[in-house]
C-alpha cells in the first residue's frame, strides 16, 4: 500500500487550520476568557508579519529591523481608506478594498525604500531599515488629514491649520491618530489572511524566483556569475515581505477603533519583537515563525498571573532559549541527549 | 544669538551621544556584534547614581561616590553580560543569535529596573550643579560645558590608550583579524571582555551627563539615546573612534537644530533621514573604510 | 573568427598593473590553458572576462560581440560561465537546485513571478522540464545519486564538479574553470580530466582553464598562455610552450 506523504508545506496549512478549528471549538464552548479572545487577532497578525519578515531575513538573507514601519503604513493607509468610505460601502467589500489599499501602500514603500537600501550590506541595512521604520512612525505622528465638502486637506502643524469647513471631519489627527475605524477584523478573517500569506510565501520559495532569491543569500557573487539579476530579486523579495507586513497592519488597524503610531504599536521594538519570532522559530523556517509567534505572543499573557515578573521571566526565557539553541556547548549536550531521535528522523 | 545657543546645546547633546557611540563602536569593531543592550547600561548607571545620591541626600561627596559606583556597576554588568550571554553564542558564529540575545538582555535590564524602581519617573538630582558662564547675552550652562569637556577628555584618553598600551594594541589586532590575533598569542576573549568593560564604563559616564541635562529617569531612559548613539556610530563609520565622535556631535546638532527650526515632532525623523542620506552616499559612513569582497 | 578575442587588456590597482597588455584568442571548441606562477594575475584575467573588474584598457570580444566593461550578469547572458578558485556553491540549497538555478535564463525553463506565487499549471509543466534538464546534467557529472542532499554536504571533489555543472546549466559558449583540480588527489584529478574532455566533446564546449597541475595542463590543453607578473611570457601550442626555457625558468626559478 502506498503511503501518502505530506510535504512540509501541506503540514503547515493543516496545522493552521487545526489551530483555527480548535480555537473555534473552545470559543463555542465558552472556555476562553474575553481577555484571551482579544489576543487572538493580534497573535495572528504578528504571525503574518513574522512570516513576511522571514522571507526577508531567512530566504533573502537580509536583516530588517523596520518591518513595524510597513505594518504602520498598512494600518494607517487602510484605516484612512475605511474611514473615508465607511458611510458609502458595505462592510465586506470595504474591508477587502482596505486590504488592497494597505498592501499596495506597504508594497510601494517597500519597493521605494528597497531600491536604495538593498545596496547596503548586513548591519548597515539593518540600521537603515530601523531608521526608515522610525521615520514612518514619526511622520505619521506629525500629519493631520481631514476632509470636507471641498475635498481632502492636510497639514503638518495642527488640525485647525487644515481649515476644514464646519461640517468637515478630521481623519488623521497627528499624535492622536485615527478614531472611529470600523472594527472589521476578526479571528476567522485573520486566519484566512495567514493562510493566504503562507500560500504565497511557501509557493514563492519553491519556485524559479525563490531559488534565485536563495542563491543570492547563499552566494551573491556566484549568483551573479550565472546570470541572476541581484537587484531585481532582492527588491522582489523585500517588496513582497513589506506587503505582507502591510497586510498584518491592515488587521491591526481594523481590530481597534482608535489607532495611534506610538512606539508601543509600531516602534523599532515591535520590529525587534517580530524578528525575535523569526529567529526563535528558525531562520528560513516558515512554519517555525508561525509557531514561535503564537507561543511567544501568548507567553507573557499566560504569565499574567505573575504580574510584575512576567516580562522579566519572558526576557530570561528568551536568553535561555537562544543559549540553548545556539551555544556550541548546549548543542553538544543536546545531541548527546536527543541525538538518537534526531538521527532517526533524518534517516 | 539664538542659533549659537542651539548650536552649543546641540554639541552638548551630541557629546553624550558620542560617548555612548564610542562604546558601541568599540564593541562592534572588536567583538563584531551589535550590543542592543548598550543603551540600557546607561539606564543602569543612572539608577545607580540616583540611588546613591538620594541615600546621601545630595552631598557633593555622595555625587562623586555615585558616579564612581555607577561606573563600577556598569562595568560589572557589561562584563557579566558578555561572559554569560554573549560569549557562548559568539563561538557559534551566528551574529543574528547574538543580536537577539542582546535584545533579551535589554528586556531583562529594563524589567529588572521596573521591578526595583517602579515605572513612575524619578526626578534626578543633577550631578553637575555649576550654573555656568555668560558671554554677553549668551549663557552657557555648566552641564553643557562639563559635558563637552568630559567627552573631549574621554576621546583623548581612549585614543591614547589604544595607541600606546599593549591592551589597546591587542584591541586593534582583534578588530583587524581575530584569527590572526589568536595566532599572534593575543587572548581574544580577554580583549573582548576589556572592550566591554570600557564601553560599559563609558555608558555610565554618559548616563551621569545625560541625566544631569534631562533630569527624569525611567527604566526606558537609555533605550532611545542608545539607538541614536548607534545611529551616530554608523553615521561616523562603525568601528572608527573619531568617526563615533564626529557622528555623535553631528547627530546632536542636527537633532537640536531640527527640533528648534523645523518641528519637534519630526526631529527624530530628520536625524534618521540624515543617516540614510549619508549611508547612500557613503555606504560605510563618514570615516568608514570601504570593504570589497575578494573574488 | 575566434570565439574569444582579447586585445591589449590591462588593469591597474593603485598604480600596480595586475594585468598588462594581454592579448590572446581562443577558437571555438578549443581547450585553452592559462598558467603562471602564483600572483601572475590569472584569476584577475577571469575577473576581467566576467565583468567583476572593469579593465583600464583593452577590448574583450565574445563571438564578435564587444563585452568589455559589461556587468557580470549580462556577460553570463552573453555566454560566459565560470567556476571559482575557492568553491562558491549555494550551500543551503540541494544539489539539484544548484543546477536548476543556473537554468534561470534558459529558453523553456522560464515562467513569470505570478506563476511562481500561484503555482499555475505552467509552473508545474516548466518545473518538470527544469528538473529533467537538471537531472540530465547531474548525470553527466555522476552527481545524480546525490541530487537531494545539501550542496555543503557533498565531498570536496564533487563540490568542484557541481560548480562546473551549475556553470554548464547556463548554456555558455565559453566555460572558465579556475583551478578545477585544486585540492584534489591524483584519482580525483584523473576523473576530472575525463569530465572536462567529456563536456568538450559532448557539448562542443570551448574551455579556458587556470591550473597549476602540469599533468592536467599537458594532458588536456591544446594551447597555453603563460602569465608572469601580469604580462604574457609565452603563448602557443602546449608542448612547445612547456618546453620553452623561459617558461621552465619562471616555474622552477620561483
Amino acid at each position: 500500500m502506498k503511503k501518502i506523504k505530506l510535504s512540509k508545506e501541506h503540514k503547515t496549512y493543516i496545522m493552521v487550520i487545526a489551530i483555527y478549528i480548535i480555537v473555534e471549538i473552545l470559543m463555542a464552548a465558552g472556555v476562553l476568557s474575553s481577555h484571551i479572545k482579544g489576543l487572538l487577532v493580534p497573535m495572528v497578525y504578528y504571525a503574518i508579519a513574522a512570516v513576511g519578515l522571514n522571507l526577508c531575513v531567512g530566504i533573502l538573507g537580509e536583516l530588517s529591523i523596520g518591518h513595524a514601519g510597513f505594518m504602520c503604513i498598512g494600518a494607517f493607509s487602510s484605516a484612512i481608506f475605511s474611514n473615508l468610505v465607511k458611510d458609502i460601502l458595505p462592510g465586506g467589500i470595504r474591508f477587502l478594498l482596505a486590504f488592497v489599499v494597505g498592501i499596495a501602500f506597504a508594497a510601494l514603500f517597500g519597493f521605494l525604500i528597497g531600491i536604495p537600501v538593498l545596496r547596503l550590506n548586513g548591519d548597515y541595512l539593518a540600521i537603515v531599515t530601523l531608521a526608515f521604520g522610525e521615520i514612518i512612525k514619526n511622520v505619521i505622528n506629525a500629519v493631520y488629514l481631514g476632509f470636507d465638502g471641498r475635498g481632502l486637506h492636510a497639514s503638518f502643524t495642527s488640525a485647525s491649520a487644515m481649515g476644514l469647513d464646519a461640517g468637515g471631519t478630521t481623519i488623521l489627527n497627528g499624535p492622536m491618530g485615527i478614531n472611529g475605524t470600523p472594527r472589521d477584523a476578526n479571528f476567522t478573517i485573520a486566519m484566512l489572511v495567514l493562510l493566504i500569506t503562507l500560500f504565497i510565501v511557501q509557493n514563492l520559495i519553491k519556485s524559479r524566483d525563490g531559488r534565485a532569491i536563495m542563491s543570492i543569500r547563499d552566494n551573491r557573487i556566484a549568483a551573479e556569475s550565472i546570470g541572476i539579476d541581484i537587484t531585481r530579486f532582492k527588491i522582489l523579495a523585500f517588496t513582497i515581505s513589506a506587503a505582507i507586513a502591510g497586510a498584518a497592519g491592515v488587521l491591526f488597524g481594523h481590530n481597534i477603533s482608535s489607532l495611534q503610531a506610538t512606539s508601543g504599536n509600531f516602534g523599532y521594538n515591535i520590529s525587534i519583537l517580530i524578528l525575535v519570532y523569526v529567529v526563535l522559530g528558525g531562520i528560513g523556517n516558515i512554519r517555525g515563525s508561525v509557531i514561535a509567534a503564537g507561543i511567544l505572543y501568548m507567553l507573557p499573557e499566560m504569565l499574567r498571573g505573575l504580574n510584575a515578573y512576567r516580562m522579566l521571566i519572558y526576557s530570561i526565557v528568551l536568553i535561555a532559549m537562544m543559549l540553548f539553541n545556539w551555544a556550541p556547548g548546549a548543542r553538544k549536550w543536546r545531541s548527546r541527549v536527543f541525538g538518537r531521535f534526531v538521527r532517526k528522523e533524518a534517516a | 544669538m539664538n542659533f549659537l545657543t542651539y548650536l552649543i546645546s546641540g554639541i552638548s547633546l551630541g557629546s553624550v551621544y558620542a560617548i555612548i557611540a564610542l562604546g558601541y563602536t568599540m564593541v562592534y569593531g572588536i567583538a563584531k556584534m551589535l550590543n542592543f543592550a548598550h543603551g540600557d547600561f546607561i539606564m543602569v548607571g543612572c539608577y545607580a547614581i540616583f540611588s546613591i545620591v538620594s541615600a546621601t541626600s545630595g552631598s557633593p561627596a555622595g555625587m562623586i561616590l555615585g558616579v564612581v559606583a555607577a561606573t563600577v556597576i556598569c562595568t560589572l554588568v557589561g562584563v557579566t553580560t558578555e561572559r554569560v550571554a554573549y560569549r557562548p553564542l559568539r563561538e557559534a558564529g551566528s551574529p543574528l543569535a547574538v543580536l537577539i540575545t542582546a535584545i533579551g538582555v535589554s528586556y531583562l535590564l529594563e524589567n529588572l529596573a521596573l521591578l526595583i524602581f517602579g515605572s513612575d519617573p524619578k526626578s534626578f538630582t543633577p550631578v553637575i550643579t555649576w550654573s555656568g558662564i555668560s558671554i554677553g547675552a549668551l549663557r552657557i550652562q555648566g552641564v553643557t560645558i562639563v559635558t563637552i569637556a568630559v567627552s573631549l577628555l574621554v576621546l583623548i584618553c581612549l585614543t591614547w590608550f589604544i595607541g600606546n598600551t599593549k591592551s589597546g594594541q591587542a584591541m586593534l589586532a582583534v578588530a583587524q583579524d581575530r584569527g590572526a590575533a589568536t595566532l599572534m598569542g593575543i587572548n581574544v576573549n580577554k580583549t573582548i571582555t576589556m572592550t566591554f568593560a570600557i564601553g560599559s564604563a563609558l555608558a555610565a559616564i554618559a548616563g551621569a551627563l545625560q541625566c544631569s541635562a534631562y533630569p527624569t529617569l525611567t527604566p526606558y531612559t537609555g533605550a532611545m539615546p542608545g539607538i541614536k548613539a548607534f545611529v551616530a556610530a554608523v553615521l561616523g563609520g562603525i568601528g572608527s573612534i573619531p568617526g563615533a565622535m564626529i557622528g555623535g556631535i553631528l547627530l546632536g546638532i542636527i537633532e537640536i537644530l531640527g527640533r528648534s527650526y523645523i518641528s519637534s515632532q519630526l526631529a527624530d525623523a530628520i536625524v534618521f533621514g540624515v543617516l540614510i542620506v549619508v549611508l547612500l552616499v557613503r555606504p560605510t559612513g563618514i570615516l568608514g573604510k570601504k570593504i570589497q569582497e575578494k573574488v | 573568427m575566434a570565439l574569444l578575442e582579447v586585445n591589449d587588456l590591462s588593469i591597474s590597482f593603485g598604480g600596480l598593473r595586475a594585468v598588462d597588455d594581454l592579448s590572446f584568442s581562443i577558437e571555438k571548441g578549443e581547450l585553452y590553458g592559462l598558467i603562471g606562477p602564483n600572483g601572475a594575475g590569472k584569476t584577475t584575467v577571469f575577473n576581467l572576462l566576467t565583468g567583476v573588474y572593469k579593465p583600464t584598457e583593452g577590448i574583450i570580444r565574445l563571438d564578435g560581440e564587444d563585452i568589455t566593461g559589461k556587468k557580470t550578469v549580462d556577460i553570463n547572458k552573453a555566454g560566459i560561465a565560470r567556476t571559482f578558485q575557492n568553491i562558491r556553491l549555494f550551500k543551503e540549497l540541494p544539489v539539484i537546485d544548484n543546477v536548476a538555478v543556473g537554468l534561470q535564463n534558459i529558453e523553456g525553463c522560464m515562467y513569470s513571478t505570478l506563476d511562481s506565487i500561484l503555482h499555475t499549471p505552467k509552473y508545474h509543466k516548466v518545473e518538470k522540464e527544469i528538473r529533467d534538464r537538471s537531472m540530465e546534467l547531474l548525470k553527466v557529472f555522476s552527481l545524480d545519486g546525490e541530487w537531494d542532499i545539501m550542496a555543503s554536504n557533498l565531498p570536496y571533489g564533487k563540490q568542484r564538479k557541481l560548480e562546473i555543472a551549475r556553470a554548464m546549466a547556463t548554456s555558455p559558449k565559453l566555460l572558465l574553470l579556475d583551478e578545477p583540480a585544486a585540492g584534489m588527489n591524483p584519482n580525483e584529478t584523473a576523473e576530472l580530466m575525463d569530465t572536462i574532455s567529456l563536456i568538450r566533446d559532448k557539448f562542443g564546449m570551448t574551455i579556458l582553464l587556470i591550473e597549476h597541475d602540469m599533468k592536467l595542463v599537458s594532458g588536456i590543453c591544446e594551447k597555453l598562455t603563460v602569465l608572469n607578473f601580469g604580462r604574457v611570457l609565452k603563448q602557443g601550442v602546449t608542448k612547445a610552450v612547456l618546453e620553452d626555457p623561459e617558461v621552465i625558468k619562471a616555474y622552477i626559478g620561483e
